[in-house]
């Protein structure tokens, strides 16, 4: 009985839904390695360049030239390695991946093939999981060089090469295909990006192309054991990107499963203008790739010292200080989720704590103050002029009453500004609070002055005005008197 | 007629050195001899065409600048000595073709270390020399730019692929020339001209500069009027590169020790490369330098290198699958010919199919085949498990207390040029000398005699890093052999 | 194990090498003929052969993430065959956001 028959027999019975299927996705992620210099030369990797500059016979792909690999590459490979928890293997061999592009210039990659760096790990999948599995695993991680840039716009009828991002060093990081929905990828994703920014192996910046995604996608009934044939999806430049395109590439797959047909095995493109995946026009014909172990590179053999030493010194990963900043310093789950966003945002906050102590008082001014101004100048905490023990310090003031909670936004908000010390500037701003009572009596003589209706209203019973009172105080005092004290002295003034 | 071996006016390289750091002659004297020589033995086109370039403009720069180097007390150990050096080794004040009109006018922007090296240490390059494509063949028939003529007998080849060194050498030109060894590329045109040939072990010298044929095999080697010339030039140019992370971090010793006897050196007579059809004439120069090692003190004893017959398909399978993709960066995009067409497709492949001649394609595509998807398994997989096999027969022979081994260097003398139509043919002259490649041990022929007028080659053959050794024996023989090794 | 003219053709599409009709016929010949010679590899018993590791050498020698870059002594456009802007040219590639061919 042919599957065609079946499908249309039951497609007359009842309209199929994607409900009867499945998606089965497995991510290969290449991420641009943070070194000085490239992965088989000497040449800067720096950003920025004019074209062709930052090139040498090596990156070339002169006759003659000859790689030799950088030894901050295999670490922070491992780096990463270690912390998927993969194996690493202590002898691993490059290989060469032969096809022609322009913006290929040996006509080979060298890459990692049948013995990679690392196999068999596992990513947590962290935060707001939604319908992501607890963790997905990692098939393998490698090794390889970046191609140039090919700019296919800048003259008519030509295609312009820039070599100077030919042999960037990447690591290629392929997931298993245990995702089985497209918001699955985005959470896998962001937990990846996020696991990689906090070992500093990374920008991983999907804007920057310092992190790529291909999706490797296919459909099948649910239950069903077997995978089904799978397409590659290419061309996302975002998660959200990434997710829509595994949504349209599964419809089209349900489609032709439904009609009883085959999905062909071929790569897709998504088109972000159109919101919808086609296949790639340029006929990939059967790459034959015909690796071979690289004759100019011997074997990787690393030392299981340098291995374990790299294990030692693993930051915190984000999983754990989500977990340390919940139980030990007890922040809330939201808290917690926030400052572990990048490792510098939590680094910040602990060397906050460092100083302050008070951790919910930190995680309460990171959270606010310093990210809406790191939002408003558009800079990187790593910019930020004010220093966190300032912010301690700032902190400090208001715990001891220094200054009020309005005084010191006022006072954080030049800090922002000139990096100059709290004590500094509220010294010569004069904010430090008031709790002179006799100068607080004058304020609030004022106000009972001036406010007759609502002393009358307060009088009246209406208890809950004593804060506007309190609020009308504090603006004569230009936001200097202590809130608390002027509470006292109100009632004390008012009668209870 | 010059008689082509190794009578060299100006001198062996050491002699020349010496002369030069003395003060006795001056660079651009031996410049005026080397050229004088040159044009005598006709080394240009109209003649042997060895040499693919020589400008003596550039060359006399580099002699006046080593004399203003002289004049501040620097000598180095090859002052003065006049050098060719293979088209296939990148150089920056010459052109750098390989013997293809895919590199014809290609001038590299870097130069190879073995050339730094040797202009360190004083030498002056005088002359590119011709060879096979991409050093692709035996007999330099190959070049894209003419063949190379034997400097005895221009109806013959002088061996290939680094013809166009050996002939110059031969001719007494230069006493030292750079070439290079795949699969015997030094060693056999050295024996067909009658001058010595050394392949250093596999990571001895860098290949940086070296434009790949083959990187698990490829390697500069050295040729020399004489084994001292050879030792002095390989002294100069071996030792590790952090531009190569194909070179071992061995010491270099001093090649040039002679060993005035052979008494405890055990020489091994390996069964396979005296096999009952070798040329009768080429066996008995082989035993009659066997027997003055022997008169020398050594011990001769019989060996089995089994794989040996398995040598030339497993060369042919790794070499040209390495070639083919170390040939791939040629497609005209960043330097070298480039064949407009339609796009970008057909540019690649007008460029690649002018640029290459009939033995290079011939390779690429035979190389691309037995790497290509369901056939790396059967081919190249394969051959790389055998090629440890032979590998093993080395190890186990110098480990069973052998330490050298003497072959035939080829199986016949210099043999005319279009006789050898059929590839596979040309193939089976690198029959003793690429196993020596496929193992990576050094290995060196010098002159043994001659068989019906033309030199014949004899052929040390060593453990890894133990070209001390094959250099010490090699110059007791040659000095036992006197003038025997001219007739 | 002979190689038909179709697989001389491929295989020359992977190599980027135009060769036309008859020179593909004669490679086939010669490659077969060839080929011929390496069929007695099949014999051989390497059951007991670790490719990777026969080549018996140290592991790779790794150098440090620092300069200074190898200087070209002379810049690319002393050998490259055009050069616009400081780019390398060729002719322009088809790519997805191309418009689709007319059917």
């Amino acid at each position: 009985m042919s599957t065609r028959e079946s499908t249309v027999t039951s497609s007359l019975q009842r309209a199929p839904s994607r409900l009867d299927y499945e998606m089965v996705v497995g991510l290969e992620v290449h991420v641009q390695l943070l070194t000085r210099t490239k992965a088989f030369c000497r040449c800067s990797t720096e950003f920025g360049a004019p074209p062709n500059v930052q090139v040498c016979p090596v990156c070339l792909g002169l006759p003659g030239a000859l790689p030799v690999l950088n030894e901050h590459v295999v670490d922070l490979a491992i780096r990463a390695a270690l912390a998927l928890d993969c194996r690493v293997h202590l002898v691993s061999v490059f290989a060469r991946k032969n096809y022609f592009y322009p913006d290929l210039p040996k006509g080979y990659q060298i890459s990692q093939y049948d013995r990679p760096l690392a196999t068999a790990g596992r990513l947590t999948i962290e935060g707001d999981r939604g319908d992501a599995p607890a963790s997905v695993g990692i098939t393998r991680l490698h090794i390889e060089e970046d191609a140039g840039k090919s700019v296919h716009d800048r003259f008519p009828t030509l295609t312009a090469i820039d070599l100077n991002r030919a042999g960037v060093p990447l690591i290629e990081i392929v997931s298993e295909p245990d995702i089985r929905s497209s918001r699955a990828a985005g959470a896998y994703l962001r937990s990846l990006k996020q696991l990689l920014e906090f070992l500093e192996v990374s920008d991983v910046s999907m804007e920057e192309g310092s992190l790529r995604v291909d999706a490797n996608i296919s459909a099948r009934r649910v239950g069903a054991s077997q995978l089904g044939t799978k397409t590659e999806v290419k061309n996302l430049n975002s998660f959200s990107a990434v997710e829509r395109a595994l949504d349209a590439e599964f419809a089209r797959q349900c489609g032709i499963l439904d009609a009883g047909q085959r999905v062909i095995q071929q790569t897709m493109l998504w088109d972000g203008v159109t919101a919808s995946v086609r296949p790639a026009r340029i006929k990939e014909e059967s790459h034959d790739y015909r690796y071979f172990p690289e004759p100019d590179l011997p074997p990787l053999v690393l030392e299981l010292d340098r291995v374990e030493t790299i294990r030692r010194e693993l930051p915190e990963l984000p999983a754990k200080r989500r977990a340390r900043y919940r139980e030990t310093l007890g922040l809330s789950p939201y808290d917690a989720d926030v400052l572990t966003a990048t490792k510098a945002l939590g680094d910040y906050f602990e060397e906050v704590v460092r100083h302050h102590r008070d951790a919910k008082a930190a995680a309460k001014w990171v959270m606010g103050e310093v990210r809406a101004a790191l939002d408003a100048s558009k800079i990187d905490i790593a910019d930020f002029p004010v220093r966190a023990a300032d912010l301690g310090e700032l902190l400090d003031l208001v715990r001891d009453d220094v200054l009020s909670g309005t005084a010191a936004k006022r006072v954080f908000a030049v800090m922002a500004q000139t990096g100059e010390r709290a004590s500094q500037i509220a010294q010569r701003e004069g904010l430090a609070q008031v709790r002179d009572d006799s100068a607080l009596r004058g304020w609030i003589d004022q106000v009972v002055a001036e406010h007759p209706k609502e002393i009358a209203r307060y009088a009246g019973g209406e208890q809950k005005l004593l804060g506007v009172l309190v609020g009308f105080v504090m603006k004569k005092s230009s936001g200097r008197a202590d809130p608390k004290r002027v509470n006292q002295l109100l009632v004390e003034r008012l009668g209870a | 007629m010059t008689h082509a071996g190794r009578a060299q006016p100006t001198g062996g390289a050491a002699a020349i050195a010496e002369a030069i750091a003395r003060g006795a002659r001056s660079p651009q004297q031996i410049v005026d001899d080397t050229f004088a020589r040159a044009h005598e033995a006709r080394a240009g086109a109209d003649g042997l065409n060895a040499f693919l370039w020589s400008d003596e403009r550039v060359v006399r720069d580099q002699a006046a600048a080593l004399e203003k180097r002289l004049a501040s007390g620097d000598a180095g150990p090859l002052s003065g000595v006049p050098v060719v050096v293979k088209d296939n080794i990148a150089t920056l004040d010459s052109p750098t073709t390989c013997g293809s009109r895919i590199l014809e006018n290609y001038r590299s922007p870097f130069e190879a270390t073995a050339i730094s090296r040797l202009r360190d240490a004083g030498a002056v390059v005088v002359a590119k020399t011709n060879l096979d494509e991409f050093a692709m063949g035996s007999s330099t028939e190959y070049s894209a730019f003419g063949r190379t003529k034997h400097p005895l007998d221009a109806r013959l080849v002088p061996g290939g692929s680094s013809g166009g060194s050996a002939a110059a050498v031969a001719a007494g030109i230069t006493p030292i020339g750079l070439g290079s060894e795949t699969g015997g590329s030094v060693r056999q045109p050295a024996a067909f001209c009658g001058i010595v040939g050394v392949k250093p072990t596999y990571g001895r010298v860098s290949r940086y500069g070296l434009v790949a044929f083959a990187s698990s095999l490829d390697q500069i080697g050295v040729l020399g009027a004489t084994v001292d010339d050879a030792a002095l030039a390989l002294q100069t140019i071996a030792g590790p590169d952090p531009q190569d992370a194909t070179t071992r971090d061995v010491p270099v010793p001093d090649y040039r020790q002679a060993l005035t006897s052979l008494d405890g050196v055990v020489i091994g007579r390996p069964r396979e490369y005296y096999p009952e059809q070798l040329d009768r004439e080429i066996a008995e120069r082989c035993d009659r330098a066997l027997e003055h090692c022997r008169a020398l003190g050594a011990t001769v004893r019989d060996v089995s290198l089994p794989s040996t017959d398995l040598a030339i398909p497993v060369y042919y399978i790794i070499a040209p699958a390495e070639a083919s993709s170390n040939l791939a960066r040629f497609d005209g995009v960043r330097y070298g010919l480039r064949v407009a067409d339609d796009g970008l497709r057909a540019m690649y492949e007008a460029t690649r199919s002018r640029g290459f001649g009939p033995e290079v394609s011939r390779r690429i595509l035979l190389g691309t085949y037995v790497l290509s998807a369901g056939y790396y398994d059967a081919y190249y997989a394969k051959a790389m498990q055998v090629r440890s096999l032979i590998s093993r027969d080395f190890t186990a022979v110098f480990s069973s207390g052998i330490d050298v081994l003497f072959t035939p260097t080829t199986p016949t003398p210099a043999f005319a040029a279009g006789s050898k139509t059929d590839p596979y043919d040309m193939y089976l002259s690198d029959v003793f000398t690429v196993t020596a490649n496929l193992a990576g041990i050094p290995a060196l022929s010098l002159p043994i005699g001659r068989v019906r007028g033309l030199p014949v080659g004899g052929q040390i053959l060593a453990p890894h890093f133990a070209e001390q050794r094959m250099f010490g024996v090699a110059q007791a023989l040659e000095r036992a052999l006197g003038s025997e090794a001219d007739r | 194990m002979s190689i038909s003219l179709d697989e001389v053709r491929h295989v020359a599409s992977l190599a980027r090498l135009g060769i036309g009709d008859e020179r593909a016929r004669i490679m086939a010949t010669e490659l077969t003929s060839i080929l011929e010679h390496m069929q007695v590899l099949s014999k051989v018993d390497t059951s007991e052969v670790d490719a990777a590791t026969a080549l018996a050498q140290p592991g790779m020698r790794l150098r440090r993430d620092q300069g200074p870059p190898i200087q070209l002594v002379r810049p690319p456009a002393s050998f490259a065959p055009t050069l616009r802007d400081g780019f390398f040219l060729v002719p322009r590639l088809a790519t997805h956001e191309d418009p689709e061919p007319a059917p």
